[in-house]
């Protein structure tokens, strides 16, 4: 795969515009995109000003889907808020929860056994090929082929009834405890893990072929939505989307160490461009890199108990905790303070896609409208994680 | 003439064959809409489509659907121009009728058999660039207006590349009449040999590949369906538009579809006619029979590819157009003419 | 039987100790973690600790700490460490500089999130008598965390940095009668949309903010919902009922004990 700095592009275009734009004086026109679009993933509102088909500025307007997390949390028990966190990536539910029992665990002293860390982490990578296989699909949609969406959920499939065989629900598994988790693995599960990550490896090269070997779809999507690094990192843009601007940044392997990544051997994958071709390139080798640690890890799961001594009523003792995951939107945080009580004083929750969403202001001016819908399918944001 | 035991004017069969264009129009809208939009699309994507509407393999969905959209109500926008909202639809169906006109579907079973049948035939297809301008403009709706203003120049832009490959089969041909066309197919021959007569296909493969871009363009059908783009404008010119209104535009839509399939089938693949059978009321029986057919296979094609391909933007779309298939084209004449007069 | 199933699911026949484990990993920071952790108990503190905490600091928080009181000197009140991450409380007037300085010195270009604390303790509408069970009991003094506060409103941020993998929070303090603190915008955009959300979340304003409007409520909205004296309006509307037609868990008669928070049974 050849991967150019297509850069120049872009300055021959607006070369050539210049002359046109000269002697017609038009009116800007103002256009809403959303709530209720059916690209922008659910209730986001973009305010943009077109001048003809070339937007000036957009803003987005957010908060629709707003439910009051942060408030919430300080009226919660710690098992009850684990119950409601499920829901701000609800794709991928099950590593919204990872993070935040961590910090309780750090703050109570309390360690998971390992067996059930080597489940949590396999699930937390099944949640993220499911949320990836997703959005290989309808990144397509975005741009305008119908088939691919049906082929990512088709296979994505697999992975959801992996995930309910596991732990009883395919969005909302409701799966973890505070010191490890609720069940064993069913017999049998193991196998047929290893048969849905085969599976799994396949499409990924079918929807390669379908979509990222495209001709057109690479006219849609290179040099399309550039985010230089040092911008995205200034706006907070994490995970994939960063990585896809070459930043060597993955807090699997670069941050504190949480669940078993650090026993693990898998590669951070970048793409120096930066484009949209690049964040969906990016997670395409993610998928298949996720796929390769689940069947790394079934080989190694090791025997053992699935829950830690833990106390009937959960009281966490007085402190402060920082705990960063690499989620599949990007970075997700928890900030938890805790005055010993059974729920926390105050939880400060930093979701991937706020920081992902903020910086379209500044990415936005200058594309054409067709570019705002590929960038917004590119940057992979999920409501639920912006508003939380 | 057609020999009947009664003798009737030509009045009559006029109005009979008029009806039965009329008739055609929605069945063939709705045969290439079941077999292609539910049921191809369907399999292509691992799904079965609709499978309980009258029995067998959901047969009656599209029959079903009609009947649901002439119940609704006409719900027009508060600020949109009356007169032309109720309009546009019918300027769409109005172009569609009158391509179907010059198809000939057997040796007396044509409507009208024009001297310029494919001048005529690609001059009234662009009549629906207006009917989609209008309804863009009369739906007094931002998206509305981005996609029919796309449509606009899309749709002139492809008529170019259109014209450019027909002139290549005329050129062979002789003459510009359909019926002429197709006979000239039927009793060409390829480099000596009149097995199957002489399909235009081969001569001009060229020109059939521009000519089905530029039809998929035509219909706005992916991967140049800006105007409609289901994902940012969804349904963009049409998005007002509900119930009878929007039958119109369906119909429209895939009855263009049948149109163009037509035209391409007639041009390059022989039509109605089948090789060695030129007894007229053989041909009169089997012609349509044969001109289905053929329709379906380009049909297949044409649909195929709007499946698979993301879409192009507007600018590239017009690249493409401007930079890639007018000199194509072009070319394509210039070797049909060197060839002809050589040969 | 559970057991048999396990060790037949499972590859590895052996049991791994969770210290067995925690030796095993050669991650750097994952040993230092453990170092420090080990050490822990027999190094004195070096640092001011927050009320709390005895954790010394690493030498990564070392150097950052370094970094940071060679620049900023006196406007560092307090700095502490709270599992591995190194919090810093620094002068409200010296807030705007201390993000100059994480971006330039200790190279974070990375911005995680910009926030506020409310560390006044939430007025309880009923009593334990009164049977509200709706959310569980806080102290009832204000305390505050790591690193400290001087009064009620704090703003707390946390900056990483992409290349040398290390991270600090920053807090610092804002007056409650005049809540303003300095805006980070000029030196990571991404701070627009962190502080307008803390400003309608609490009041906080920020000065050098280019449009400091709502985020996530309304326009019309009136009230700062995450300080304490905001109530929860779902109990405002409808109290909360307290523990109603409870189904007992199987094995359990039906008087089991109903204690005040109904959590999900772990395991048992």
């Amino acid at each position: 795969m050849s991967v150019d700095f297509a850069v120049d592009r872009q300055a021959w275009r607006h070369l050539a515009d210049a002359q046109v734009n000269v002697e017609l004086d038009t009116g800007d026109m103002i256009l809403n995109l959303g709530p209720q679009h059916p690209a922008t993933h659910g209730t986001l509102r973009l305010v943009v000003r077109l001048d003809g088909e070339r937007v000036i500025s957009a803003d987005p307007v957010i908060g629709y889907m707003h439910r009051g997390y942060e408030k919430l949390t300080e009226f919660r028990t710690y098992p009850q808020i684990t119950t409601l966190i499920n829901r701000i990536d609800w794709l991928s539910s099950f590593a919204n929860e990872v993070p935040f029992l961590r910090g309780a665990e750090l703050l109570m002293d309390i360690e998971a056994p390992p067996r059930a860390q080597y489940i949590r982490t396999i699930l937390t990578e099944l949640s993220r090929i499911a949320t990836f296989m997703l959005f290989l699909g309808e990144m397509g949609l975005q741009v305008g082929a119908l088939t691919p969406p049906f082929y990512g959920f088709r296979d994505r499939e697999h992975v959801l009834n992996l995930i309910e065989a596991a732990t009883g629900g395919r969005f909302h598994p409701n799966f973890n405890r505070i010191g490890g988790l609720k069940d064993d693995l069913p017999w049998g599960w193991i196998n047929e893990c290893r048969s849905g990550m085969k599976v799994v490896l396949d499409a990924c090269n079918t929807l390669e072929e379908l979509v990222a070997e495209n001709e057109i779809f690479e006219a849609r999507t290179r040099s399309i939505g550039i985010i230089p690094p040092d911008v995205g990192a200034g706006y907070g843009v994490s995970g994939s989307n960063l990585r896809a601007s070459g930043v060597d940044w993955d807090l699997r392997r670069d941050g504190k160490p949480y669940l078993v990544y650090p026993e693990l051997d898998f590669k951070v994958w970048t793409h120096p461009d930066g484009d949209s071709y690049a964040r969906y390139w990016v997670r395409l080798q993610e998928t298949r890199e996720a796929a390769r640690m689940v069947i790394q890890m079934l080989d190694r799961i090791p025997s053992g108990p699935i829950m830690a001594k833990v106390p009937r009523i959960i009281k966490v003792p007085e402190g402060e905790v920082f705990v960063e995951t690499e989620n599949p939107l990007g970075q997700m945080a928890y900030y938890v303070i805790s005055k010993g009580a059974t729920g926390p004083f105050r939880v400060k929750i930093r979701s991937a896609s706020f920081s992902n969403v903020s910086i379209l202001p500044w990415l936005l001016r200058g594309v054409y409208v067709p570019d705002v819908i590929t960038i917004l399918g590119s940057l992979y944001f999920i409501l639920g994680d912006i508003d939380r | 003439m057609m020999q009947f035991a009664v003798d009737v004017g030509w009045g009559t069969i006029l109005a009979i064959k008029t009806v039965v264009v009329l008739a055609i129009i929605p069945l063939g809208a709705i045969i290439l809409g079941y077999t292609f939009l539910l049921k191809m699309m369907a399999h292509m994507q691992s799904r079965l489509g609709p499978m309980d509407p009258g029995g067998f393999h959901g047969w009656f969905q599209l029959f079903g659907d009609g009947i649901k959209f002439i119940q609704k109500e006409d719900v027009m926008p508060a600020q949109s121009d009356r007169r032309i909202f109720a309009m546009a639809p019918a300027v769409v169906v109005i172009s569609t009728f009158l391509v179907f006109l010059v198809i000939p579907a057997g040796p007396d079973l044509v409507v009208s058999n024009l001297d310029v049948g494919v001048f005529y035939a690609l001059a009234v297809s662009s009549l629906a660039v207006v009917g989609v301008l209008m309804a863009g403009w009369a739906s007094a709706n931002k998206f509305a207006l981005l996609g029919a203003l796309r449509a606009g120049a899309q749709l002139i832009a492809y008529e170019l590349p259109l014209l450019l490959a027909v002139v290549g089969v005329v050129v062979m041909a002789g003459t510009m009449s359909l019926q002429g066309i197709v006979e000239a197919q039927q009793n060409g021959s390829i480099f000596g040999w009149d097995g199957i007569g002489n399909p235009f296909i081969f001569g001009q493969i060229i020109g059939f590949v521009l000519f089905l871009v530029a039809a998929q363009a035509e219909l706005t059908q992916t991967p140049f369906d800006m105007p409609v783009a289901e994902s940012e404008l969804v349904a963009g010119y049409m998005v007002e538009y509900t119930g009878f209104r929007f039958l119109f535009f369906f119909i429209g839509e895939f009855g263009t579809a049948f149109a163009f399939a037509g035209l391409a089938a007639t041009l390059f693949l022989g039509g109605w006619a089948i090789p060695h059978v030129t007894d007229p009321g053989w041909s009169n029986v089997l012609g349509p029979i044969v001109l289905l057919t053929k329709v379906m296979l380009v049909a297949f094609l044409m649909f195929w590819v709007r499946f698979t391909y993301p879409r192009l933007r507007e600018d590239q779309l017009q690249a493409v157009a401007w930079k890639f298939l007018i000199p194509i084209g072009l070319a394509n004449i210039l070797i049909t003419g060197a060839l002809k007069v050589a040969f | 039987m559970a057991d048999d199933l396990e060790r037949e699911q499972s590859g590895a026949a052996e049991e791994v100790s969770v210290e067995q484990q925690l030796a095993r990993t050669d991650e750097p920071a994952a040993a230092e973690q453990a170092r420090a952790d080990a050490d822990e108990a027999d190094t004195p503190p070096t640092e001011e600790q927050a009320e709390g905490e005895s954790r010394p600091l690493d030498d990564t928080e070392q150097e950052l700490l370094g970094r940071l009181e060679r620049e900023l000197g006196e406007g560092i009140v307090e700095s502490a460490d709270a599992f591995g991450m190194l919090v810093v409380r620094v002068q409200p007037d010296t807030w705007r500089r201390a993000a100059e300085v994480s971006k330039r010195e200790l190279e974070c270009d990375y911005l995680s999130f910009i926030s506020g604390v409310d560390w006044q303790p939430a007025p309880r509408e009923g009593d334990e008598a009164g049977g509200d069970t709706s959310s569980p009991v806080q102290p009832t003094e204000m305390t505050f965390g790591v690193g400290g506060s001087t009064g009620r409103l704090q703003v707390f941020a946390h900056v990483e940095s992409t290349k040398r993998h290390w991270g600090v929070t920053l807090k610092t303090d804002v007056d409650e009668r005049d809540p303003h603190a300095e805006s980070w915008v000029t030196t990571y955009p991404g701070a627009d949309w962190h502080e307008r959300e803390c400003w309608e979340m609490f009041g906080i304003a920020f000065d050098g903010h280019p449009s400091l409007r709502h985020l996530y409520l309304p326009s019309e909205f009136e009230g700062h919902p995450l300080r304490k004296d905001y109530p929860l309006l779902a109990r405002v509307v409808k109290p909360w009922p307290g523990l109603v037609d409870v189904e007992p868990m199987p094995g359990e008669s039906a008087d089991a004990d109903t204690s005040a928070d109904a959590d999900q049974g772990e395991g048992s």
